[in-house]
């Protein structure tokens, strides 16, 4: 391991050779916008919003998957990032039925804070309105498709953190849809350990615990990253 | 099997096949198949043997003719002492037409069949990739060992090291054919070099190799059967390439990605893989030297976007098919964490040739920066649709008028498209560029994979561009938002233009919306899915405009009816 320094937004940074854009301008306290990215989960560089401009590389590159190196000039704020950054949460908006006034999640919703951040303040697009149903047959959590926008952290929580891997995506495009097993209903699913990881890890309204109404439902995706750090630290006391 | 054998059954089957003066090939490619080719053959050998000619006529079954809209076709050749066999093709033959050519055998060929080869169809192309599709029977690796096949493994194997075979690679100037158009031969370096002990790998038990060689074979764009015709009509060409190509980067495994809707290029693939492993030039200890290949055959199960490499690896793996972000490339971390090189089909097909003839012949042909042959499918409206091999640097308008006949039914050109469903539509104004892949990047278009579709006056140019969205939306794999999400809006819009609702504001946020997901997709699929969109945007603006609502609104307000709403106002 050694030590590579590199410039973000004009500013000197120094990090570890195998860290990323994306922990090396956390730990210098710069900001970039993520959303399918979680501490403690896999990267998987779906979301597009932390994605950066490197010079001398002609495409954008995503902050969570691109591993620094020494010299590099970082620019993650520029008016064309942050014009793709509210098109995406527009894109989001439109393509699922994103109610607010309505969602357990209202008021600690990540993409609800990320319009506010990027400043999507109105949707130009025409909303899609898909039908979608929601699966209430777990007897702890719902899963909500209406809602979801599949980050896939729940799958990679379920998966990495949890070992189980009840939940995976179905089919591909815009008809992809969260599923629980070989797409059964949750409360009939053989390997689900009803752990609450997903719950957890979702940054929407999506999967929720059974019970909670308008804006009651807080999410707690540190726990992930507090859970993975401990058992690597063996740090459990029986 | 060493060298001395590889002669001797390349002298064995030339002397069995001098000893039939005549020889009728039928093309069996998908095509002329789907014509009834099958049932010429059978027509025609038993006519033979029922004839006076019985015992000197070989009837074979063989790969892509090219021209696909006359098939099926088929070639009678007649042997000449120390020249290339005389021939004469027929078109669009049908069973019963059997007895009237094998009766003309030997004399005046039928006239009522009689297809000119003098045409440009046949001589303005130059096949390299293609030059034994259609001559031999892909389903005998003696016919393609007859016509020098596999003599490059054998050069390779006793007198180039796995450096001096990637030097020959990079000075021919061969580049990716599956569309990017990156150098081949650095890409082979990269391989070779490549650690693979740098990342972690999760080799599955039971295969034995640390790096990999990938054929991808899986073509997926819609009037594309470039490959197909490749792997059907050819191939062996396809491994002897993958075998020097592992040879050259260290790899001793091989996969070759098929479409699962290529049945006979699958079954064909699969008996040429059999018959090389059979005479010892796959396996363990290929001709007596250390070096050991095996290859084995892997089937998409129908997603456009395994085609890209990624998604390729994790298909192989037996995941979803899901791109990943590069880098880091699978030259360093592919298959199983491995360092793994993949080449598609029309690239590998290339290889032998190289190695047979060098490098230099290889980069004397084609322009400055791309070297070579291409192989197009050129279909839509032009007359001779079919598969076609031209040198680099040919021009648009002698692909479309020359080889492709010009337009059909006394209709005018409109435009063509390059590259498949991600690629652009070129209008007439352009037609004399070269074809290479700068010059068709600068055109907003790219060389893509080899699809050619070729449009008349008719075709609506928002309808084109609504159609490839379709494809690339129901395509997108889902993981990414900007394709996801993008392409659906992208299609909705276009949508509305194709009824009639769309205004000016849907016009420029169409704009925008085609560069975010330009830019801000996490593969090909998605930085290239707006292609079709920006380049008749381009190229055709005014037929989006003349689309725009016709109700007075396009402009977000009725002409008139505002100003008299704001007078009354004031």
């Amino acid at each position: 391991m050694s030590v590579v320094t590199l410039k973000i937004n004009d500013q000197d940074v120094s990090a570890r050779d195998d860290a990323t854009v994306l922990q090396a301008a956390r730990e210098a306290g710069i900001h970039i916008p993520v959303l399918c990215y979680l501490e403690g989960l896999s990267a998987v560089g779906a979301c597009r919003l932390c994605l950066v401009e490197v010079a001398g590389v002609n495409r954008l590159l995503p902050a969570c998957t691109t591993r620094v190196q020494e010299g590099m000039m970082v620019q993650t704020n520029t008016p064309r990032l942050q014009n793709y950054r509210r098109h995406i949460v527009e894109l989001l908006f439109a393509e699922r039925n994103h109610v607010c006034a309505v969602c357990v999640a209202n008021g600690n919703c990540e993409l609800q804070a990320l319009a506010i951040e990027v400043g999507m303040d109105h949707v130009r697009y025409d909303y899609m309105f898909p039908a979608l149903g929601v699966d209430l047959t777990h007897e702890r959590f719902g899963l909500d498709h209406n809602r979801c926008i599949l980050c896939t952290r729940c799958v990679r929580a379920c998966d990495e953190i949890e070992g189980a891997h009840t939940l995976d995506v179905l089919g591909r495009g815009a008809k992809a849809r969260i599923v629980t097993d070989l797409n059964m209903p949750w409360g009939e699913s053989p390997t689900c350990t009803s752990c609450g990881k997903c719950a957890m890890a979702c940054p929407t309204g999506a999967i929720f615990k059974q019970g909670s109404t308008v804006a009651e439902m807080v999410h707690h995706p540190e726990k992930l990253a507090f859970l993975k750090v401990a058992r690597e630290r063996r740090e459990w006391r029986v | 099997m060493n060298f001395e054998e590889l002669t001797q059954l390349a002298e064995r089957e030339r002397a069995a096949q001098h000893a039939m003066p005549f020889q009728i090939h039928v093309c069996a490619g998908t095509g002329c198949h789907a014509a009834g080719s099958e049932m010429v053959a059978k027509a025609l050998e038993g006519e033979v043997a029922r004839s006076t000619l019985k015992g000197k006529v070989l009837v074979k079954c063989v790969g892509c003719r090219g021209l696909c809209a006359s098939g099926p076709i088929v070639e009678v050749e007649q042997q000449q002492p120390n020249a290339e066999p005389a021939s004469v093709l027929y078109a669009h033959v049908r069973p019963e037409d059997a007895p009237e050519v094998v009766r003309s055998i030997g004399g005046e060929p039928v006239e009522r069949l009689f297809l000119d080869t003098n045409q440009p169809f046949f001589t303005r192309q130059l096949k390299i990739v293609l030059e034994d599709c259609g001559k031999i029977d892909p389903e005998r690796i003696e016919d393609y060992i007859a016509r020098g096949g596999y003599r490059a493994l054998f050069k390779v194997l006793d007198e180039m090291t796995p450096s001096e075979v990637i030097d020959e690679i990079t000075h021919s100037g061969l580049r990716g054919r599956g569309g990017a158009g990156f150098p081949t031969g650095l890409k082979w370096a990269t391989v070779a070099k490549a650690n693979p002990q740098r990342y972690p790998t999760y080799v599955p038990p039971g295969v034995q190799s640390q790096k990999f060689v990938i054929c991808n074979g899986d073509e997926g764009d819609p009037g594309a059967f470039m490959d197909r015709s490749v792997m059907e009509g050819d191939p062996h060409r396809v491994l002897e390439g993958m075998i020097i190509a592992g040879y050259a980067v260290g790899a001793n495994q091989g996969y070759i990605y098929v479409r699962a809707e290529y049945p006979l290029a699958v079954k064909r693939l699969r008996t040429a893989i059999r018959q090389a492993q059979r005479v010892g030039l796959l396996g363990n200890n290929i001709a007596g030297t250390a070096f050991s290949f095996n290859i084995d055959i892997r089937l998409g199960a129908g997603a456009f976007v395994c085609g890209e490499e990624t998604a390729l690896i994790a298909s192989i793996e037996g995941g979803r098919g899901l791109p990943r972000p590069r880098p880091p490339y699978p030259a360093e971390y592919g298959l199983w964490g491995c360092p793994t090189l993949i080449n598609n089909v029309e690239t590998l097909a290339n290889i032998a040739p190289i190695i047979n003839r060098g490098a230099a012949w290889f980069a004397s042909i084609g322009t400055a920066k791309s070297k070579g042959t291409k192989v197009f499918a050129l279909t839509g409206q032009v007359k001779n649709t079919g598969l076609i091999e031209v040198p680099m640097g040919i021009t648009l308008r002698e692909i479309v008028f020359d080889i492709g006949g010009g337009i059909p039914n006394g209709r005018k050109f409109k435009a063509v498209q390059t590259g498949g469903p991600s690629g652009g539509c070129i209008p007439e104004q352009y037609l004399d560029t070269p074809v290479d892949y700068e010059s068709l990047t600068a055109l907003g278009s790219i060389m893509g994979s080899g699809g050619l579709i070729v449009m008349d006056d008719s075709t609506d140019m928002v309808e084109v561009a609504r159609f490839f969205m379709e494809f690339c939306m129901e395509e997108s794999c889902g993981k990414c938002i900007p394709c996801r999400a993008g392409t659906a809006q992208i299609h909705h819009i276009l949508t509305k233009f194709q009824t009639g609702r769309a205004t000016m504001r849907d016009l420029r946020l169409l704009e925008e919306l085609c560069d975010v997901v330009k830019h801000a997709s996490l593969c090909g699929l998605g930085q290239s899915a707006p292609n079709p969109v920006l380049s008749t945007l381009r190229y055709f603006r005014h037929e989006y405009e003349a689309k725009l609502r016709s109700d007075g609104y396009a402009y977000g307000h009725a002409n008139g009816a505002a100003e008299e709403a704001l007078s009354h106002v004031q």
